[in-house]
């Protein structure tokens, strides 16, 4: 099944190697992704979100946590901050704080952002702070070497979940937007285009939004449980992802097991640095008056 | 001399941090440091600053890091239990040389132990809290007054040596009001931390040219494009598993807290001339000692009273020089027994070193020092 | 109590207070206490603001438990024409008790010579031999008609019976501590106060 575009993305799209020496730092490339991770092509996406929004280099900044995907802020040529275990927003928020020019882009995990750092998730979102969250969501921890982590669907293998995962999983786009994200949406390594659209348009909400997309390891959550080759984890995402559109007309049964794609809200709430602005002029004017 | 205004210690610590520059603060709140967080809320904005009330403790380090990080002097603030949850991110400032100043007015512990109580129980934690070697500056003051003019130095030192600074008040100090003469609009002296005229990607973040010891590079969003990391890193700011890098790096940030001992310990000896006994006590505890040694003067004892300013690194060399001349000293703080460890070691060749301490919740008295100075507790006349 | 024996009461009272209060420049070690929620903290603050204005040397603390209502709550204020070393009331000069449960915490083992102010409503206070007793939170209820002011009430006794500072100065660490826009009850509350005193020492 095919995925309808959320909206346009622009067919100028650069060629990867284009990309790479306009945004990337090539003398740390090759990156330590494992052959078919889907996170490179995740770091793709944000970085061709950033081109096509023509952002300036040097007022954005790149955020990651602790993992495999905290990695990817060393590879970009922007002002990169690898910061510690689940606390990328948190540092992400000090830093929009100190200067809200700034476009303050979090590249995290599943595990970082959700379980170690879930705290910090839901108070950004229901904050309203400035900032975009990019999840590389592959559904383990694979830098410990494939633990089961929040988003290990239940039954599933990892090496601390031997005999299979009994908790339950968690939907971090859904759980975001149940904390007040002003933007939360769901992509994925298969859905470039549709993936990029969303970055975009969660870079350019003001707001807190965060792109849950669903990445692949093939090293431990693919060989763990079964899952093939990385190409054949791709090509379940391709069969098996519908949009919101489409699932909104499902059944709970005719999703289960399904990757649902797109936005799941896009609203309007006041920017905490904004109101923050706000009230430093407010407390200026009366001091005048 | 300016306007004498009354003040609370921890009143003192947020307009003595504004006055020093501070326009980020981020804190959860927790007894008995919740009136610097409260007081942060009211001022940083008319200031044009910024107050931030976050999640929990190491959100709140860790987005002071993050203001820091983008050139703006932040702190934050907390009490025991707190300061233990900060640990993991005051390590990842010291190892990235971010500037930052963490304020840890001390209650009684472990655990949530007695929160309204005054202690200086994380003495031992503010020097080896978080995990591996680091440097570690941290500074005591023992009055309000104190509290104001040291908390600026604190973030000149941090600056000065972009690392973060140790706070550490008790709630003696904290929750107590005292008159506060403020200095000259203009006289007070600002550091400001080294950073790049020109920034430049190509350039090495963290490379140290000669005669200094200290990176200077742009805060975040001047077009340095660097990279910062916890990880063991070289002169340009990327990981690394060599030895020799990670071994010249430690080394680096060991040296440029201890090259600089001059420059960084403070102390202060009363009436340490012709001692021969001497107490030695830091923070809130000072009071209480003020008053034995003149009760003890005026009982014709050569009493003197070493304190140090600066905690960590510790003022040993001043400690050295005095020992050999005493008969004694008693050390004084509100623990089981933290400090005394350290001047054991250093003066405890020269001369005994006694141990009077308060871990219940009250505080010393006078005549608890006095007392150990005399030597009655053991049931001897002096 | 008639009124003929309360009269006796307070003559007596006055010509102890007169007697005991401290020769300008001593030190004052004062404590107040009460129950939470009913401002001797605040009461504590002003008289150290005060002493700040008056060109003196101060050193106020308080002492409470988790309950910001009701539990018992002491502030101390230390006041000295010199350097203050250690900061907490050891030997106090004076206490105050608004409460009878304050005064059964705090007015046992008060050394010889520290005077004693205590609200009517603290029964047990009325047997101390040179305790003075006043209608503190009455006052303040009935004559400045909010019971809220009852602190200033007392500040206004406190000053009045210990001469620790002068009027204006007084008058103005009120203004500064007390919510904008009650300035003006607050210094009819320090007024009565300093009248109720009055009426004990004239």
């Amino acid at each position: 099944m095919s995925v309808v575009s959320t909206g346009d993305v622009s067919e100028k799209t650069l060629q990867t190697s284009d990309l790479i020496y306009k945004y990337m730092r090539p003398e740390h490339l090759p990156q330590i992704w494992c052959p078919g991770c889907g996170n490179g092509t995740i770091m793709r996406d944000v970085v061709q979100a950033i081109d096509n929004l023509g952002l300036s280099r040097d007022k954005t900044v790149i955020v990651s946590g602790i993992g495999c995907s905290s990695r990817a802020a060393g590879y970009m040529d922007f002002d990169t901050i690898h910061t510690t275990h689940g606390r990328a927003i948190a540092f992400a928020t000090g830093i929009k704080l100190a200067n809200p020019e700034l476009e303050v882009i979090v590249i995290a995990g599943d595990g970082d952002i959700s379980a170690i750092g879930g705290n910090h998730l839901i108070h950004a979102a229901r904050r309203n702070i400035g900032i975009t969250v990019v999840v590389m969501n592959n559904n383990i921890y694979g830098m410990t070497g494939g633990q089961y982590s929040p988003t290990t669907p239940t039954g599933d293998y990892g090496t601390t979940a031997p005999y299979g995962n009994l908790d339950r999983s968690f939907d971090i786009a859904g759980l975001a937007y149940g904390a007040g994200a002003s933007y939360a949406a769901r992509g994925s390594v298969y859905h470039v285009r549709e993936t990029i659209q969303l970055i975009q348009d969660g870079i350019r909400n003001i707001g807190f939004s965060i792109i849950d997309v669903a990445s692949i390891c093939p090293t431990y959550y693919g060989r763990k449980n079964k899952k093939g080759s990385a190409v054949d984890m791709l090509k379940w995402q391709k069969e098996n992802a519908v949009t919101m559109e489409q699932a909104a007309r499902m059944t709970d049964e005719q999703k289960k097991g399904k990757l649902i794609i797109g936005v799941l809200r896009q609203a309007q709430y006041p920017e905490f640095t904004y109101q923050y602005a706000r009230l430093i002029a407010r407390l200026a004017k009366e001091r005048e008056e | 001399m300016g306007k004498v205004v009354l003040m609370q210690g921890n009143e003192a610590c947020v307009e003595g941090a504004i006055a020093a520059g501070m326009r980020l603060y981020a804190g959860y709140p927790i007894t008995p440091s919740t009136e610097i967080a409260e007081i942060s809320a009211l001022r940083l904005p008319q200031v044009g600053g910024t107050f931030i009330q976050m999640e929990d403790e190491i959100a709140s380090i860790a987005c002071a890091i993050g203001g820091s990080v983008a050139g703006t002097k932040s702190m934050t603030a907390t009490s025991g239990p707190g300061f233990s949850l900060k640990q993991e991110n005051l390590g990842y400032a010291a190892l990235a040389e971010i500037p930052l100043v963490v304020v840890d007015v001390q209650r009684t512990g472990p655990s949530t132990g007695m929160p309204t109580s005054p202690s200086q129980g994380d003495m031992m934690m503010a020097r080896w809290g978080t995990h591996g070697d680091h440097p570690v500056i941290a500074l005591s003051p023992s009055s309000v007054e104190e509290t104001y003019r040291l908390i600026i130095r604190a973030f000149n030192l941090s600056e000065k040596y972009r690392t973060p600074v140790l706070f550490m008040m008790d709630e003696i100090i904290g929750h107590l009001r005292e008159g506060v003469t403020l200095p000259e609009e203009g006289s007070i002296e600002i550091e400001d931390r080294l950073t790049v005229r020109f920034p430049d990607p190509k350039r090495k973040a963290y490379e140290i040219k000669s005669g200094r010891f200290i990176p200077k590079m742009a805060p975040f969003g001047k077009g340095q494009r660097y990279n910062i990391t916890g990880l063991m890193h070289d002169e340009s700011g990327f990981p690394t598993n060599s030895p020799e890098v990670a071994e010249k790096l430690m080394s680096r940030l060991m040296h440029k807290i201890s090259d600089h001992y001059d420059d960084i310990v403070q102390y202060e000896a009363v009436g340490m001339e012709d001692a021969d006994v001497m107490i030695f006590c830091y923070g809130g505890t000072m009071r209480a000692a003020i008053s034995a040694q003149e009760e003890l003067r005026a009982q014709g004892k050569r009493c003197g009273i070493f304190r140090p300013i600066t905690i960590w690194p510790f003022p040993e060399r001043e400690l050295r020089d005095f020992a050999p001349r005493l008969k004694k000293i008693v050390v004084a703080e509100h623990n089981y027994g933290q400090m005394v460890l350290e001047v054991e070691r250093i003066a405890g060749k020269y001369c005994p070193v006694e141990f009077v301490g308060k871990y219940n919740g009250t505080v010393l008295t006078p005549q608890d020092i006095a007392k150990a100075v005399l030597g009655q507790e053991e049931g001897k006349e002096a | 109590m008639s009124e003929k024996k309360k009269n006796t009461l307070l003559e007596e009272t006055a010509s102890a207070v007169c007697e005991k209060t401290p020769a300008k420049g001593g030190r004052m070690e004062m404590r107040l206490a009460g129950s939470g929620g009913q401002g001797v903290i605040l009461a504590s603050v002003i008289l150290a603001e005060a002493a700040v204005i008056a060109g003196k040397y101060t050193a106020q603390s308080q002492s409470y438990g988790p309950e910001a209502r009701g539990g018992a709550c002491r502030a101390e204020t230390l006041i000295s024409d010199t350097s203050i070393g250690f900061t907490k009331v050891q030997d106090p000069t004076f206490l105050m008790t608004l409460t009878e449960a304050s005064y059964q915490k705090y007015a046992k083992d008060l050394p010889e010579g520290c005077m004693l102010l205590a609200d009517e409503s603290v029964s047990s206070a009325a047997s101390r031999s040179g305790a003075v007793i006043l209608p503190i939170l009455r006052t303040a209820k009935e004559k400045v008609g909010k019971a809220q002011c009852a602190n200033i009430v007392a500040v206004g006794c406190i000053n009045e019976m210990l001469h620790i500072v002068d009027r204006e100065s007084l008058a103005k660490a009120v203004a500064m501590h007390v919510p904008s826009g009650t300035e003006k009850i607050n210094l009819t509350a320090l007024s009565e106060g300093e009248k109720l005193m009055q009426g004990v020492t004239a």
